[in-house]
C-alpha cells in the first residue's frame, strides 16, 4: 500500500492559478455559452429560457446547412489528401535524397505563414483577372482555365487546395519524425525478405505510425474544425454561400446578425460533434497505448 | 578480346581455388567498402567453406557488421567480389542471395503476428499458401515456438522474440544464415540458452552460419573458425583453441581470454643457441618455447604474454620437468575469488601478474608464493611490431 503522498503547499499554490485558469477561461465559458444557447438571448444574453427552440431554427436555417456540408467536404478531403501528400513527401524526404535539409524546410515554409496569408496569396493565384488563369493567357494559351475560386459548385476546392497546400507541411513532418523512428534493420530485414519498399511502407511502416497517424488526423480535424481565417481571406465564403462554413456562420451571427441564441446554439452543436467524434477515439487509443499493444 | 581472357583467366583461378580448399560456401574477393574518404574494408578475403560457423569478433568498429552487411548486400561496395554457393552475387539483391539474417533488435514487424513475421516474406514471393503454413509450421517446431504463432511481438520475451527472427530466417530454406550480434540484447542467462540454442540449430541443420559478436565467449563456444577483426582488417583466422593459445599478435593475445594474458615486458637475450628473457634481474630461459617463426634479434625489446591459468603455485625445489616451467618467488597482493576460480595478484619482477588458481585453497594477503610459468603455453611477442615470434 503507497502512502499518500503529502503535497507541499507551495506545489499547490502554484497550480491554483491554472486550476482558475482552466475552469474559467475553458470549462466556464463552455457552460455559459450552451446555457445561452438555452434562452431566447439576441443582441445581449437574457435568461429568458426557450428549451431547444434556437437548435430547432439553427437545423432550420438553410445558410447553417450549406455551412455543416461545406466544412464535411472540405474537413475529409483535406484530411484524405494532406495525409497522402504528406506522407508521400515524408517517404521521399525519408529516402536519403539529396538536400534533405532544404526540400523539408520548403516543404515545411507554408506552416509558418498565417493563414490569412495563405488565403490571401492563393486568392491572388486563382484570381481568373490577374492570377494563373491570367499569366496563362499572356502566355497565348487561351484555352486555360483556373476560375475554382468564381465558380461556386469549385470554391470549396479552392479552399481546399490552400488548405493542402498549407497543411500537408506539417504532416509531412510528422510522418518523417514517425518513419525516422523505424528501426533501421526492420528495413534491412525486409529486404532480406524480399518485400518491395512500397510494401514495406504499406504494411510494415503505415501500421507502426499509427500513434504519428492518429496525432496527424486530430491536428488535422482541429484545424478544418475552426477553419475561419483561410475562408475569409481566400472566398469571404463565397461566390453567394458556396464556401461558409460553421465558424463563420457562428462569427456573423454574434457580431454582425446580433443573434447571440442562434450562434452559441451553433456553438454547442460543434462541441458536441467534436465530443462525439473524439472522445471515443481518443479513449480507444489510449487505453490501447497504455495496455502496451504496441 | 583482352577482358575476356582475363575473366577466363579469373574463373580459371576461381575453379582451382575451390578445387584446392574443397566446398567453399561464401568468398569475399579484394573487398573494398569505403564511406567518403574513409575506408572501413581494404581488400579483404576471406573463403568460408560449406556448412561451416565462422564468427566475426572485434571491438565496436572493426568492420565486422560491415562485412556481414556486404555479404548480406544491405549495403553499397566500393570493389571487389562476394561469391556465395558457386555464384558471384556482388550486385544481387539481399532476397536473391540465398542468405538468411538475424538482427540484433530483432527487426520483427510489429504488428503483425509471429506467424506473419515468418511467413511475410514467403507469401510475397507468391509461395503458395499452404507451402507457407507448412514451412512456419516447421520451423516453430525446430524452434519451439508453436505455442507463440498467433501473437503479436510486443507479447513476447527477448528470448522468444529472437527465436521468431532465426525462425523468420529458417523458413527462407536458405544454405547461408548470418547473425548481427543477435544475443547482445538479451540478459545473460538467456543468453547462454539461445548460445546453446543456435549451436545445436547448426549441429542439426548443418548451414553455413556467419555470426558477428563482440563477446569472446560467444566467439569460443559456437566458432568452427573465428576471425578476429581490428581497424577492417583480420587479425587471425583461426579455430578458437589456436586463436586461445597461439595469438598471432599482442591484439589477438590481449583481446581473448578474461582476465586478460599477462604481458611481461623485457629484452630478449641470446647467447648462442640459448634464448632467454629478461625482466630486469630475472633471466628466464625460453628452451621449452615453441617459436613460431620470427628472427630473434638480441638486446630486442619483447613481450612475453602468460595465461592466468598458465602460471601455477607450487614449491621452488618440485620435480624437475626439463625446464619446461619458470619458477620464482613471490608474494601474494591481491585475492580475488570468482567462484569457481580465485584470482591472485603478485609481482613478478616488477610486474603485476594474476594467476588462476583453484578456490578450493585458501590465500591470504602477504603469503609467499612460488610461480611457476609454463613457458610451453607463453607466447612471445615482438615489443614493436605486436608480431608473434
Amino acid at each position: 500500500m503507497a502512502r499518500r503522498q503529502k503535497r507541499s503547499w507551495g506545489a499547490t499554490l502554484t497550480i491554483v492559478p491554472f486550476w482558475v485558469l482552466v475552469l474559467g477561461a475553458y470549462v466556464g465559458t463552455m457552460v455559459w455559452t450552451v446555457l445561452i444557447s438555452l434562452t431566447s438571448s439576441k443582441m445581449l444574453p437574457n435568461t429568458q429560457f426557450v428549451g431547444l427552440a434556437q437548435y430547432t431554427r439553427l437545423f432550420a436555417t438553410e445558410r447553417w446547412n450549406i455551412a455543416v456540408h461545406n466544412i464535411a467536404i472540405f474537413g475529409v478531403l483535406m484530411m484524405i489528401l494532406c495525409l497522402v501528400i504528406g506522407f508521400l513527401l515524408a517517404a521521399m524526404v525519408d529516402s536519403k535524397i539529396r538536400a534533405e535539409d532544404t526540400v523539408r524546410t520548403i516543404i515545411l515554409y507554408p506552416q509558418a505563414i498565417s493563414f490569412i496569408v495563405t488565403g490571401l496569396v492563393w486568392q491572388w493565384m486563382m484570381n481568373p483577372t490577374v492570377g494563373i488563369e491570367k499569366a496563362m493567357h499572356d502566355f497565348g494559351w487561351m484555352g486555360f482555365s483556373f476560375d475554382w475560386l468564381v465558380t461556386p459548385d469549385k470554391a470549396i476546392y479552392a479552399l481546399v487546395l490552400a488548405g493542402v497546400w498549407q497543411g500537408s507541411g506539417l504532416i509531412m513532418a510528422l510522418m518523417l519524425a514517425g518513419l525516422r523512428g523505424i528501426d533501421q534493420e526492420i528495413w534491412k530485414a525486409a529486404r532480406v525478405d524480399g518485400i518491395p519498399t512500397w510494401r514495406v511502407y504499406v504494411s510494415i511502416a503505415l501500421p507502426m505510425m499509427r500513434p504519428t497517424i492518429v496525432t496527424a488526423v486530430v491536428l488535422m480535424s482541429l484545424s478544418v474544425i475552426k477553419a475561419y481565417d483561410l475562408v475569409v481571406a481566400l472566398t469571404s465564403g463565397g461566390p453567394g454561400l458556396s464556401t461558409d462554413v460553421p465558424a463563420k456562420f457562428i462569427m456573423d451571427f454574434f457580431f454582425n446578425r446580433s443573434n447571440i441564441g442562434l450562434a452559441t446554439a451553433a456553438c454547442t452543436v460543434m462541441l458536441i460533434f467534436v465530443l462525439v467524434v473524439f472522445t471515443p477515439w481518443f479513449y480507444f487509443e489510449y487505453f490501447r497505448e497504455k495496455n502496451g499493444s504496441r | 578480346m583482352s577482358k575476356i581472357a582475363t575473366d577466363l583467366g579469373r574463373d580459371a583461378i576461381i575453379a582451382h581455388r575451390e578445387a584446392a580448399s574443397g566446398q567453399i560456401s561464401v568468398s569475399v574477393r579484394d573487398l573494398v567498402i569505403r564511406y567518403g574518404a574513409q575506408t572501413v574494408l581494404d581488400r579483404m578475403s576471406l573463403d568460408i567453406g560449406r556448412g561451416e560457423f565462422l564468427v566475426l569478433l572485434g571491438p565496436s568498429g572493426c568492420g565486422k557488421s560491415t562485412l556481414l552487411n556486404a555479404i548480406a548486400g544491405l549495403l553499397d561496395i566500393t570493389d571487389g567480389e562476394i561469391w556465395i554457393s558457386g555464384k558471384n552475387v556482388t550486385w544481387d539483391e539481399p532476397k536473391d542471395r540465398g542468405i538468411g539474417m538475424v538482427f540484433q533488435s530483432y527487426a520483427l514487424y510489429p504488428r503483425m503476428s509471429v506467424e506473419d513475421n515468418m511467413g511475410f516474406g514467403l507469401k510475397i514471393s507468391g509461395l503458395p499458401k499452404a507451402e507457407v503454413k507448412a514451412r512456419v509450421a516447421k520451423a516453430a517446431q525446430v524452434l519451439q515456438i508453436e505455442a507463440l504463432l498467433k501473437r503479436k511481438p510486443a507479447e513476447l520475451s527477448g528470448g522468444q522474440r529472437q527465436r521468431v527472427a532465426i525462425g523468420r530466417a529458417l523458413v527462407r530454406n536458405v544454405d547461408v544464415f548470418l547473425f548481427d550480434e543477435p544475443l547482445s540484447n538479451l540478459d545473460a542467462k538467456l543468453r547462454a540458452e539461445l548460445r546453446v540454442e543456435i549451436k545445436r540449430l547448426h549441429q542439426d541443420l548443418g548451414n553455413t552460419m556467419i555470426y558477428v559478436t563482440h563477446d569472446q565467449i560467444e566467439a569460443m563456444t559456437l566458432a568452427d573458425r573465428i576471425a578476429i577483426m581490428k581497424g577492417g582488417i583480420i587479425q587471425q583466422l583461426a579455430p578458437p583453441h589456436e586463436v586461445y593459445n597461439k595469438p598471432c599478435n599482442l591484439f589477438v593475445a590481449g583481446f581473448i581470454g578474461s582476465p586478460g594474458m599477462n604481458f611481461l615486458k623485457g629484452r630478449l637475450a641470446i647467447a648462442g643457441d640459448t634464448v632467454a628473457f629478461d625482466i630486469g634481474d630475472l633471466r628466464i630461459p625460453l628452451h621449452a618455447y615453441e617459436r613460431s617463426g620470427g628472427p630473434l634479434v638480441d638486446g630486442a625489446e619483447a613481450v612475453l604474454g602468460v595465461r592466468p591459468e598458465h602460471i601455477s603455485l607450487g614449491d621452488a625445489a618440485s620435480g624437475d620437468d626439463g625446464g619446461r616451467r619458470f619458477r620464482t618467488p613471490g608474494r601474494v597482493e591481491m585475492v580475488e575469488p570468482t567462484g569457481a576460480d580465485t584470482m591472485l595478484w603478485s609481482k613478478l619482477g616488477a610486474q603485476s601478474v594474476t594467476i588462476r588458481v583453484s578456490a578450493d585453497v585458501a590465500y591470504h594477503l602477504g603469503d609467499t608464493i612460488t610461480l611457476a610459468l609454463d613457458l610451453n603455453r607463453a607466447s612471445l611477442f615482438d615489443a614493436k611490431s605486436g608480431e608473434r615470434l
